[in-house]
């Protein structure tokens, strides 16, 4: 009877709180990623995205508290190479709809076609094809894809006048990916392709005392004999060379791509368009710097909120109605409003270029037009899109 | 209404250069001080000269920029100083620092010129400070990042505008509390109130609107969007917002458009853009509205507006990223 009575008053004190303020939660689901990183500054935090994530809820709840909206945040993990349907079904037997997705191409899939009602945010996966042949209707992509960060690149490259490429690429799937991205990027903006080369991964840890003296000795060999070039692009996404190649190439040449001229979504040292009170807000709440991978997560959140204020809904269907419509724009201190590809749920947004100390400059640069939106220079384009959203 | 205005415009313009340069003449001292955010300076600009006579030296980052109701003082908000400096009119020295809390960008001060309300944008706090004993005496809590502030002609209610909230916060100025918000486009960069308190006008920046507010119902009654061919919605963001004081013409800063929205403020039917400086921001008249200066962050420099003939007569080079201007009578 006891037990009935305090059920019955917790149920009344449910009801008496929804009543006062709607309330949402927005899981942040993520395989836990390899760490592996050749620079001993850029091993990721643990909360790397999650802390992001963190601090857009609270801004949204910031918002909320004048609307009588609440959010918060659950991070659920998936072990790499497990199956996030399972973890998907779970979420959706206990209402959740909204999720932040910190997964690889072949997981976020799997998630996406086990929850179509859900509705996804990609913070993580660069992959172009999630966008085109497998895009999805439930899936919202923040993260920039391979194409817009080469097309930001090359596009910065050409304006310079430094249209000879010395292309140099890994020897795993991401870093041939990236290595097509950019031949693609140097075919649409006039740059040459003048000499490639794949460096091979022969296996070996990253960590290694006394190695510098080796690196030295092999890395200017390697780039030696090359034939006339202006910049040395390297496509290195599994961290095993380009970090190692500014000032040890035979021939004096700036580096750029995955070392050197890095293009990112976001970077500790952004403070144009009001970027510094973001950065200065994060670095109090974690008291680290934020990461690209936080800013997605940050964006993504965000987005969840922006929408729910402006429909006063939580529900994936409302809320994606709205991102995808004229009257959504995300103000991420980019200098410009970001919005979505209609035609596959691509963030809209300028790519930085980062000497990993300053930003150099912010694509898309100027004089690369377009009739729609200049952002529509940097990635698949509408025209060329494989995507067929139902 | 129309009509008269219309009639006006054209006599002003038949009778051309020759009465501008009589009207110049005729015109009372004004100085211009425009707030230089790279320079760590002040430009001060001869009205009547159209010139920069006077370089201030002051602290870091100067942004927000107002003169005290007296005249006496030009303060301004050095962001990376965490202060507003009071600089006095007569000697262009640094009289004194306001506790205006951490990173202060823009603030307003009451009709009486007593209260100063200051935004904080790192903060999401509105500092209130009491300009005779020049001590904080309150704070209110509002959005993220705080931006925008204007008062009601009556200084009975204050409007902050929270940047990534993407609101208008209205604040009853007697009892510090928020007893409204209203939802504008994103990012709302500026609050101006028409001189009789009928609308209050938020330019949202990224969202590349003005939202017109019913400042009683706390309504927006009209959404003001902008045009211009050959430029990408990306590029249009307003942001400064002056209204004539008969609450007649008002014009719209477009930051990245380079250019200055002229608008009926009756009807708020865009008239016509008038083409300033790179990334246009803030913007001030003379006080007999014969003027309005522009402050063009990207080209260094201030456009002279025109506002009988809204033409822009002159281009002045000032200092390193023009962000804000006051003008007084001296």
């Amino acid at each position: 009877m006891i037990r009935l009575l305090l059920a019955g008053a917790v149920l009344f004190a449910w009801m008496a709180a929804s009543a006062d303020a709607a309330e949402t939660k927005v899981v942040y689901l993520r395989a836990m990623e390899a760490k592996a990183r050749l620079s001993l500054i850029e091993i990721p935090p643990d909360d790397n995205g999650l802390a992001g994530a963190r601090l857009a809820i609270d801004d949204n709840n910031t918002t909320g508290r004048f609307l009588n909206q609440q959010f918060s945040l659950e991070d659920v993990r998936v072990l790499p190479g497990d199956d996030p349907a399972a973890a998907i079904t779970t979420l959706a037997e206990r209402g959740v709809a909204l999720i932040i997705a910190d997964l690889p191409a072949d997981p976020l899939l799997k998630a996406a076609d086990a929850g179509r009602n859900l509705l996804f945010f990609n913070v993580t996966a660069i992959d172009d094809r999630l966008r085109e042949e497998e895009c999805r209707g439930n899936v919202i992509h923040v993260a920039a894809t391979r194409s817009m960060l080469a097309d930001a690149l090359a596009q910065y490259l050409v304006w310079k006048q430094w249209r000879r490429w010395f292309l140099i690429v890994g020897s795993h799937s991401e870093d041939r990916l990236y290595g097509d991205a950019l031949r693609r990027s140097a075919k649409r903006f006039g740059a040459r392709i003048v000499q490639e080369k794949v460096f091979e991964d022969t296996g070996g840890a990253r960590r290694t005392d006394s190695g510098i003296a080796q690196i030295q000795r092999q890395l200017p060999v390697f780039t030696q004999g090359a034939s006339g070039y202006d910049v040395l692009v390297a496509a290195d996404e599994s961290e095993v060379f380009a970090a190692y190649l500014p000032y040890r190439t035979w021939d004096p040449r700036p580096v750029a791509g995955s070392s050197g001229l890095i293009p990112t979504t976001w970077d500790a040292s952004h403070d144009q368009w009001g970027a510094v009170q973001l950065q200065n807000r994060f670095m109090k709440m974690f008291g680290r710097r934020m990461t690209a991978r936080d800013m997605q997560a940050w964006s993504a959140v965000r987005m969840i909120g922006e929408a729910a204020s402006r429909t006063r809904s939580f529900d994936p269907r409302t809320l994606l109605d709205f991102l995808r419509g004229p009257d959504f724009a995300l103000a991420a201190f980019k200098g410009q409003r970001l919005t979505l590809r209609d035609w596959n749920l691509q963030l809209r947004q300028p790519i930085l270029l980062s000497d990993g100390r300053m930003v150099v400059s912010v694509s898309p640069q100027e004089g690369f037009l377009h009739q729609v939106s200049e952002l529509d220079t940097l990635g698949m384009d509408r025209p060329e899109t494989k995507c067929r959203l139902n | 209404m129309p009509t008269i205005r219309r009639a006006r415009l054209l006599g002003i313009g038949l009778l051309g250069i020759g009465l501008l340069v009589l009207a110049q003449a005729q015109a009372s001292a004004f100085t211009a001080y425009v707030s230089n955010e790279k320079s760590n300076t002040i430009s001060v600009v001869d009205i009547d000269k159209l010139t920069v006579v006077r370089t201030i030296k002051v602290g870091q980052r100067p942004r927000g920029i107002e003169l005290t109701k007296d005249g006496k003082f030009i303060l301004v908000a050095v962001g990376d100083d965490d202060t507003i400096q009071m600089i006095d009119t007569s000697t262009y020295e640094i009289a004194a620092t306001l506790p205006s809390g951490p990173d202060p960008e823009l603030f307003t001060q009451d009709p009486t010129g007593k209260v100063l309300y200051v935004a904080n944008e790192n903060d999401n706090t509105v500092t209130i400070i009491d300009m005779e004993k020049r001590t904080r005496i309150g704070e209110v809590q509002v959005g993220v990042e705080p931006e925008g502030m204007g008062i009601s002609p009556d200084g009975k209610m204050l409007v902050n505008t929270s940047e990534t909230t993407n609101m208008a916060h209205f604040i009853d100025t007697e009892t510090r509390q928020i007893v409204a918000n209203v939802l504008v486009d994103a990012r709302p960069r500026f609050a101006a109130f028409k001189r009789d308190g009928s609308e209050l006008w938020v330019s949202s920046e990224i969202g590349g609107t003005v939202s017109v507010i019913d400042p009683v119902k706390h309504e927006v009654t009209a959404k003001i969007t902008f045009e211009i061919p050959g430029l990408r919605k990306e590029a249009i963001q307003a942001v400064g917002i002056n209204i004539t004081n008969d609450g007649r013409i008002a014009f719209v800063a477009l930051g990245p458009a380079n250019r200055v929205a002229v608008i009926d403020a009756a009807t708020h039917v865009v008239q016509k853009y008038l083409l300033v400086g790179q990334r246009v921001w803030h913007m001030a008249f003379t006080p007999d509205e014969k003027y309005l200066l522009t402050t063009n962050g990207v080209s260094n420099d201030v456009s002279i507006i025109d506002v009988g003939s809204l033409k822009v007569i002159k281009t002045i080079q000032v200092g390193e990223l023009p962000w804000g201007v006051a003008i007084s009578r001296q």
